[in-house]
Parts: C-alpha cells; sequence; structure tokens
C-alpha cells in the first residue's frame, strides 16, 4: 500500500457542436482540407472584427445547466495573450472573471458508490489552429480550419482521488454533453480534451502537494495510464527525497511516460484584459428560462423512462443510454416496432455482441433503427426463427438491406411445413433411444436437446412453438 | 475646372450638370496630385488605374441618372483602412506589401454610392502619433509651411484635403488623430460618436477608441460624407445600433439659444496665447449670434494623458501581437519561431510603435494590471461623469482642437512626453465615446498658420456640432495654402 494519496483536478475542453465558428461564419465542421474553412476573420487579418455566434452562447448555457451551475446574469469576454504560429491574432478570445458558469456540481457513480464533482466554472472561447511539422522538409505548417471553433472549458475542483473517478467523471459529462447536444465529444477527433492537474500527499495530510498538469491525453485509456504514471513518478521522486516540480507536462502513450513541458517559472503571463471588440452580454431570466426549456432528455431521465414506462432491467437500460449512438437507434427501433423489451434484448444481445468483436460499428452502420425494428418483429411473430434472424442481422451489417429482402433472397422465413416438421422429428426420435427413455423417466432437461436438433435440421421450416409442440406430443404419446 | 477647395456639393452639381466627367474630374485630381505632391507626400500610394476604372463606372451611374451624394466624387482614404486588392500598409513597414482580401465596411458603403479612390493618404505608422512623421513611407508636410507638420495621425487626409488633391479624405482618430490635423492643415475633420461608423476592416490601433471620420473643406461636406459612411454593422458588435439620422438636416438652423460650455482646464496655460485668443474670439461670434455661452469645470482632465495612453497602449499591445511574420506583412530571420517573430517585429515596426507595444504590455503584466490598466479603466469612468455633467448644463462643449499651431518637423522627436502631452485637448472625447469636429478659426499672425477649435457633442449628437460647426463657418473666409 502505498503511503501517499493522490488529489486531482480537470480542465475539460469540450467543441461545440455550432454550425459555424465562434466569432465569425466560417463552418466549424472537424477536418476539411488545410485552410479550406477560413475568412479574414478567423485567420485574424488587420481590421477583421469577432461577432459573437448566439449559439455557442445559448449552448454554453445550456452546459451550465446540466452540470447544475450558477448561469451569470452578466459575463464578457477577455483577451488571453501569448505567441503561438496557430493563433493568428496572437490572443485567444477567453473569459477570465466572468465567465458564464460558476460553481456547478456533476453525480457519478463509482464502484457502485455514488459521488459529487464540484465543478468550478465553465466558460467560452476559441480553439486554435493546428500546427503540422514536416520533418523531412524541415518546415511547419499552420491549418486555421479549427481556429474560432467554439469551445467551453469546464474546470473542477480537485475532488478526484483515483483514476477510476476521473474517468467515471469524464464518461458523465461526455454522455450529459451528447444528450444535451452540445458537443459530439469525439476524444480520437480531439472534440473533448481533457488535461489532468495531479498532486500527491501522504495519507491523513491536510495539505495538499504541489501539482503538475498532464496533457496531451487523447483517450479514456491514455487519461487512466497516464495518471498512473504520473503518481508513480511523484511518489518515487518524494520517496528519495526530492521534490515535485510544479510544471505542465507531455503524455507520451507510445512510451507510457510523462516528460516536462515547461515549468511554472517560464509560464506565459497572459496579460488578460476585456476584449474591446465584444460588448458584455446581460442575460434576462426569459432568456435563460427559454435555454433552460430547450435542454433535451438527459442520460439519467431516459433511464428512469426505459425502465418505468418500458419495463427495461435498469442495467439495460444503462448500457442502452450509456452510448448515445445505440440509444437513438433504440428510439428509431421502437419507434418502428413498439416492443421494447424485445428490441432492447436483440440489441444487448446480439447487436452490440457484434460491435464488440469489432464487426460492426455504430459510426457507419448500413441500416436503420427501423430495419432492426423489423427483423425484431418477424422474430416475435414467428416469420423468421432466432437462428435464422441472426444470419439476417449478420447480411445486414455485413451489406446493408432490409431483413424481408434477405429472407426471400436467402430463403429464411419459417413455412409451417407440417409434413417435413413430423418427418424430421420422428427421425429424431427414432435415432436418439437413450435420451427418449430419459425424458420418459422424467428428466425434462433432454427436451432441449430434442428442440436443438430439429431446429438445426429443420433450418426455419417451422416455428419454434410448432417444433415444440409437435415434439411434445411424440414424446408424451 | 477650378479644384481649390471645391467641395463635395460643388463637384456634385457640375457632375450631374455634365460640365465634367467623373473620368475628367479624376484625372484633374491625378494631375494636380502629380504636379504638386512629389513636395507634400500626403499619399504613400497613387491608385491610378483604379481610380480611372473607379470614375468611368461611376460616369455610367451619372449617365444613368442614378448618381448619390459621392458618385464619382475622389476621395483619398487613409492607409489603415482595408481596401480589397489595393495595398493597405499603416505606413509600416511591417505591411508594406500587404494586400487585403476584403472591404473595409466603409469602403463597401462608398462603392455602394461609386466613389472613386484617388490613393492611399499617409499617416503616422500604425495612427500612433501626431505628426505623420512617424510614417515608414511618406513624411507629410504641412501645406502651409512645408517645414512643418501636418499634424496626426491623418497628417495625409488633411493635407490632402488642404491642399486640394482630394475634395474630402477617411481618416480615424483615436485620441485626435482626425481633429489635430484638420486643425494643423486648416480643414474641417469630425470624429463621430464611438459606434456611429462601423470600424471593420480600419486597422486596430485602440479598439475602445479608434473610430473613422471625414476630412472635408467644410462642416456641410462633413455631414454629406458621414450620411454615406454611418450606419450600425453586423460586422462590428460595437457599432451602435441607433437610427442614423440625415446630418445635413439641421445646418444652416439658427444657432440661437444654443449652451456652448467653456470648460477653464482647456484654457490653461498649456495652450499657447495665441490659439488661446483665437477660440476664445470665436466663442464671441457665436454668442453674438445668438449662443449662450457656460462657464464651466473639467477637473479630470489633468488625469487624461496618462489614462488614455495605458488605455491605448494596452489595447494597441494586444492588436500588433498579430503581425509575427509568419502570415503577411514583413519577415525577418531566425531559426525558431521565436527568433523569427523578435527580428520581424524588431524591424518590421517603427520606434513609437515599439514604444507603445512595450507601455502597454507593461501596464497590461501580471503584478501592474491594477496599478496602471485598471486605475486607467476607473479614470475612463471619472472623465464620462464629468462629461455628462457639464452636458447637464449645455448643448456642446468648445476647445482649441490643440496647444499649438503646427510645429517645425523634428520639434519633438526626442520627447515623447511632450508629444503625448499635445493631445490633452482631444483624447477625453475618445475616451468618453462624444462626436468632436474641428473647424478653423483663425490663422496666427505672424505665420499665418491654420488654428483649429473643437466642439464636442453629446453621444450621437453630431447634428448639434455640424450645426455650430457650420454657422461659424459661414462667416468665415478660409486662406488656401500657397503651394
Amino acid at each position: 500500500m502505498s503511503a501517499y494519496f493522490p488529489t486531482m483536478g480537470l480542465e475539460i475542453h469540450a467543441e461545440l457542436l455550432t454550425k459555424s465558428k465562434v466569432f465569425c461564419t466560417c463552418s466549424a465542421e472537424f477536418g476539411g482540407t488545410p485552410n479550406s474553412r477560413c475568412c479574414p476573420v478567423c485567420s485574424g487579418l488587420p481590421g477583421t472584427l469577432p461577432v459573437l455566434n448566439q449559439r455557442a452562447v445559448e449552448y454554453i448555457i445550456k452546459a451550465g445547466y446540466v452540470m447544475n451551475c450558477d448561469i451569470s446574469r452578466f459575463t464578457k469576454w477577455d483577451r488571453k495573450n501569448y505567441f503561438y504560429p496557430d493563433l493568428p491574432k496572437a490572443y485567444q478570445i477567453s473569459q477570465m472573471p466572468r465567465p458564464v458558469c460558476l460553481s456547478g456540481t456533476v453525480n457519478i457513480k463509482v464502484n457502485d458508490e455514488d459521488k459529487v464533482i464540484r465543478i468550478n466554472r465553465i466558460h467560452l472561447e476559441e480553439d486554435a489552429g493546428k500546427l503540422v511539422h514536416d520533418d523531412v522538409n524541415r518546415i511547419s505548417l499552420a491549418d486555421y480550419n479549427r481556429c474560432g471553433i467554439p469551445l467551453i472549458e469546464i474546470v473542477t475542483e480537485p475532488d478526484f482521488h483515483s483514476a477510476d473517478e476521473v474517468i467515471a467523471f469524464v464518461e458523465k459529462i461526455k454522455l450529459l454533453l451528447q444528450y444535451a447536444g452540445i458537443c459530439d465529444c469525439k476524444m480520437e477527433q480531439g472534440s473533448i480534451r481533457c488535461d489532468v492537474n495531479i498532486s500527491i500527499a501522504p495519507k491523513g495530510s491536510d495539505e495538499l502537494g504541489t501539482r503538475t498538469e498532464l496533457k496531451n491525453l487523447n483517450s479514456l485509456k491514455a487519461i487512466a495510464k497516464a495518471i498512473e504514471v504520473e503518481i508513480d513518478r511523484q511518489e518515487e521522486l518524494l520517496e528519495n527525497g526530492e521534490r515535485v516540480i510544479q510544471q505542465t507536462r507531455r503524455f507520451n502513450e507510445a512510451l507510457g511516460e510523462t516528460t516536462a513541458m515547461r515549468s511554472k517559472e517560464d509560464a506565459h503571463d497572459y496579460r488578460y484584459f476585456p476584449d474591446p471588440d465584444i460588448p458584455p452580454i446581460i442575460f434576462t431570466e426569459e432568456e435563460l428560462e427559454a435555454i433552460r426549456n430547450s435542454i433535451p432528455e438527459l442520460p439519467e431521465q431516459r433511464v428512469a423512462r426505459y425502465v418505468d414506462e418500458y419495463g427495461l432491467k435498469p442495467a439495460d437500460a444503462d448500457i442502452i443510454v450509456g452510448d448515445k449512438r445505440i440509444c437513438d437507434f433504440f428510439d428509431a427501433a421502437i419507434s418502428e416496432y413498439n416492443n421494447p423489451k424485445a428490441v432492447a434484448n436483440f440489441i444487448l444481445g446480439e447487436l452490440m455482441n457484434r460491435i464488440n468483436r469489432g464487426e460492426a460499428d455504430m459510426d457507419a452502420l448500413k441500416f436503420g433503427g427501423a430495419e432492426f425494428a423489423q427483423l425484431v418483429e418477424f422474430m416475435q411473430t414467428d416469420k423468421i426463427s432466432q437462428a435464422n434472424g441472426k444470419t439476417i442481422l449478420r447480411e445486414m451489417i455485413e451489406n446493408g438491406g432490409n431483413p424481408k429482402d434477405i429472407a426471400d433472397k436467402g430463403d429464411l422465413w419459417i413455412k409451417e411445413d407440417n409434413d417435413l416438421l413430423a418427418k424430421v422429428v420422428d427421425e429424431i426420435i427414432a435415432n436418439n433411444p437413450k435420451p427418449v427413455e430419459q425424458y420418459k423417466n422424467g428428466d425434462q432437461k433432454v427436451f432441449g436437446f430434442f428442440m436443438g436438433q430439429a431446429n438445426k435440421a429443420l433450418k426455419g421450416a417451422a416455428s419454434p412453438k410448432a417444433i415444440q409442440e409437435y415434439i411434445r406430443k411424440k414424446l408424451e404419446e | 475646372m477650378d479644384l481649390t477647395k471645391a467641395k463635395i456639393r460643388d463637384l456634385r452639381k457640375a457632375l450631374d450638370n455634365k460640365e465634367i466627367s467623373a473620368p475628367e474630374l479624376c484625372a484633374e485630381y491625378l494631375k494636380r496630385i502629380d504636379e504638386q505632391d512629389g513636395k507634400l507626400l500626403s499619399y504613400i500610394t497613387v491608385t491610378k488605374e483604379k481610380a480611372l476604372s473607379d470614375a468611368e463606372n461611376a460616369q455610367k451611374i451619372i449617365d444613368a441618372g442614378k448618381s448619390s451624394a459621392l458618385t464619382g466624387i475622389p476621395l483619398a482614404v487613409k492607409d489603415n483602412i482595408c481596401v480589397d486588392g489595393v495595398r493597405t500598409t499603416c505606413a509600416s513597414k511591417m505591411l508594406e506589401n500587404f494586400i487585403p482580401p476584403y472591404n473595409a465596411t466603409v469602403i463597401e458603403k462608398l462603392n455602394a454610392e461609386g466613389y472613386v479612390l484617388l490613393g492611399r493618404a499617409s499617416m503616422d505608422e500604425f495612427a500612433m502619433g501626431g505628426s505623420t512623421q512617424t510614417s515608414a513611407f511618406a513624411k507629410t508636410r504641412n501645406p502651409y509651411d512645408f517645414e512643418r507638420v501636418p499634424g496626426g495621425s491623418s497628417g495625409g487626409s488633411a493635407a490632402a484635403v488642404a491642399a486640394s488633391l482630394a475634395p474630402a479624405a477617411l481618416g480615424s482618430d483615436t485620441g485626435g488623430s482626425i481633429r489635430q490635423p484638420s486643425s494643423f492643415c486648416g480643414v474641417t475633420g469630425i470624429k463621430p460618436t464611438y459606434g456611429r461608423v462601423s470600424r471593420y476592416g480600419l486597422v486596430a490601433f485602440a479598439s475602445s477608441l479608434d473610430q473613422i471620420g471625414p476630412i472635408c473643406n467644410d462642416a456641410r461636406d462633413c455631414a454629406i460624407m458621414l450620411n454615406a459612411i454611418c450606419g450600425a454593422d453586423a460586422h462590428d458588435a460595437t457599432s451602435a445600433r441607433v437610427e442614423t439620422p440625415n446630418f445635413t438636416e439641421k445646418l444652416g438652423q439658427p444657432i440661437n439659444g444654443l449652451r456652448i460650455a467653456l470648460p477653464k482646464e482647456f484654457f490653461s496655460d498649456a495652450v499657447d496665447s495665441s490659439v488661446k485668443a483665437c477660440v476664445l474670439d470665436a466663442a464671441k461670434e457665436l454668442e453674438k449670434r445668438g449662443a449662450v455661452l457656460v462657464e464651466c469645470s473639467m477637473p479630470g482632465l489633468k488625469y487624461a494623458i496618462p489614462a488614455y495612453y495605458l488605455i491605448a497602449c494596452a489595447e494597441a499591445a494586444s492588436n500588433l501581437s498579430r503581425f509575427d511574420g509568419i502570415k503577411y506583412g514583413f519577415r525577418g530571420e531566425g531559426r525558431t519561431y521565436e527568433e523569427l517573430i523578435r527580428d520581424s517585429r524588431s524591424r518590421g515596426f517603427g520606434e513609437e510603435v515599439k514604444r507603445r507595444i512595450l507601455l502597454g504590455n507593461y501596464a497590461l503584466s501580471s503584478g501592474y494590471y491594477d496599478a496602471y490598466y485598471k486605475k486607467a479603466l476607473a479614470l475612463k469612468q471619472e472623465i464620462i461623469r464629468q462629461y455628462n455633467q457639464i452636458f447637464e448644463s449645455a448643448d456642446v462643449i468648445l476647445t482649441p482642437t490643440a496647444p499649438t499651431p503646427a510645429y517645425k518637423i523634428g520639434e519633438q522627436d526626442n520627447d515623447p512626453v511632450k508629444m503625448y502631452t499635445a493631445d490633452i485637448c482631444t483624447v477625453t472625447v475618445n475616451i468618453a465615446k462624444l462626436p468632436g469636429i474641428s473647424t478653423t478659426c483663425g490663422y496666427t499672425a505672424d505665420k499665418g498658420l491654420p488654428i483649429g477649435m473643437s466642439i464636442i457633442g453629446k453621444r450621437f449628437d453630431e447634428q448639434t456640432i455640424l450645426q455650430i460647426a457650420d454657422a461659424w463657418e459661414s462667416g468665415f473666409v478660409p486662406l488656401a495654402p500657397e503651394l
């Protein structure tokens, strides 16, 4: 057992899902040919001026509400001044003393225990561009497409004491932002990014140790690993009688280590001051109320609805709601075929299985909830057997299409062929005297064996119900 | 056609009556510039080809009988207002080859009227200075005395209008940069209320103080120009969402009963006695015509210079940070990013610009912010309060525009503080976001140098200051400079 305990706080940057950038009308979409989504404003040409995107303001207010923050009635923007080639104005428009959101809370569950994480503030700012380093020609290229994409920065209090808590929180924030329609939270595309401030102190101590800030954490896995190695590094320093230096450290995922970027001594003096180009905003109660009322159903409310109205098991509802893409898929499916339990079961049992095996990808699914719902309905109404249902789903995953066409083409419908049923079951019973004997001696379990054999041989030529009835009839003759 | 002191409305009449065509008029101004500007250096760039093609387009509009106030009127535009495809240097080596890919909103508005761009007027580098001697390309001279400065920073615009190398010009005013050169060059210039004219496309010096405005031969022409360039702009969040009046509407109305305040601090010993006497004589003349003179005080004026320079330099330091040699503009040398920007900025900017960047960054730096920048903001509020108080018992305020007439080139070169102090009469108007107009009230007895007076109005009340300036001008005969 370690003699130290860690304390962590997070700074999460999330790009807002607005159509246009925060201070100009350029597209805020991800990617694009370098410098194709720029204009004189976001590339910082002399004489240009920022005009605040009201939608971005609406989104950060929503973010504040879903994290139970106080929304400032008066808010304003400041300039954070520093030189960097990806920042064409040499200042970032951000918020210092008057952020839109202050002091909130977010509930998380870690190892079945509830915990409240306090939010210090959320502010709105603009993203910077991207540098591409060409090591062969030894030049650096600047791509300003990302310049001016609206970002919110969520700053927590130092309320975390384990990597599990951090991961649970980040997952929760992702869900909240996704469900509120604020951010798509694609870590791999950088639309949500997380910095971890971390310090350790001897167990029982009231004081916090010197902290370091971990940057460049591109996945939940990277966050967990970086925290682990940074705690180890700090412990080793203290064990050896050395000091932790306050600094920013970059996590190198390939090497599994953190390396110093800059220390407090050479930290920037950002010379914040109010941006004279952007008038402060005063919100009225009516405006805030309208924004609050426009927040869609949040994850916790959805789980409750699935359990209460649809009768799903809480654990199943949690899994479906835990991935917004699956949840939206589920909603689309049950609007086509109103049998939530059956749809949920086939999602959880079969679709998730394919996804987890890497055979299906929710971001590139070749069919929609409606097609999926049809398939479930066919199985529920004994038109297609379970086995053939799985075959059809596999086909849909691979090549798309709808279940009816696939069933037609592959001759996968249940035909209720009673002659064939009788012939096949009679043969099975004749060829298996031993299990027949067992059944007659009261061993009900062997019934499943006959069902399995019959299903296999019939390949959907009869419904499970018909098979079951016929077997039972024959065995009890 | 004699273009000496030709007014916009005279040219309008001549164009509409087909006494002269727009291309002919343009060619005459280009000829004057060609002949005279070698001595004066009021233009950085003469956009000859564009001017002639602008003029041809304008003539089509005139021929179609669709001309508006500025159709075919040739104008000079200060070199810090972006014109699509036309080099815009800010009189700095930093932007020597900068060609904006977009138009400032004021240029869009002038284009809509079919104006003709004669060229880009010289200025102090990045509008920092009051002499146009910090221009990297054209150190403009005063048309009344080539040994003297034209004022600044819009010195090129004022000198060009004074010498009739343009009938009117656009300038910009951050702390007096339209009014003071207008005063030195004997022309009329107005700084509108902050927010009246869009700043989009004006290369920023101090964003909370900058305002574009016209420099013309008289107040009526200024009103005509304002009618064309004012209005709320979706590209500038600080442009005011107020209605734009017809600025010529009140011109010629009697000034009976209008109350003119004379704050005593503006007539202190810091102001030349010749200037003081001239402005006070003008005040008495206005009183004779029915205006009421009101004595008052503005004790906050003594804080005006430090407050102004702290705010202006702080904003400038941030605004000018984008000039790093990476994307456009002058690029120095260096192996690393830091070396590259250090060299680009060290060599691209002139001394005065660098002095103000240093001052501004110092005022904003951690540990000094409260003592300097924050205090300056408090002083700003105090100055606004004192103006409001004066306006409770007055309609306008009358002051000298500058403490002295045009001074000799080189006279203030080694004393920046003295140079800054010379802005005392104009800076508070920018701090309080008020409109101010400078018009000529006389000439010095010995050398015949113009003396300007400023009329300051309430926010968005350009009409009253135009009315009073126009009333004054109706009884005043300006003297054209001998070139």
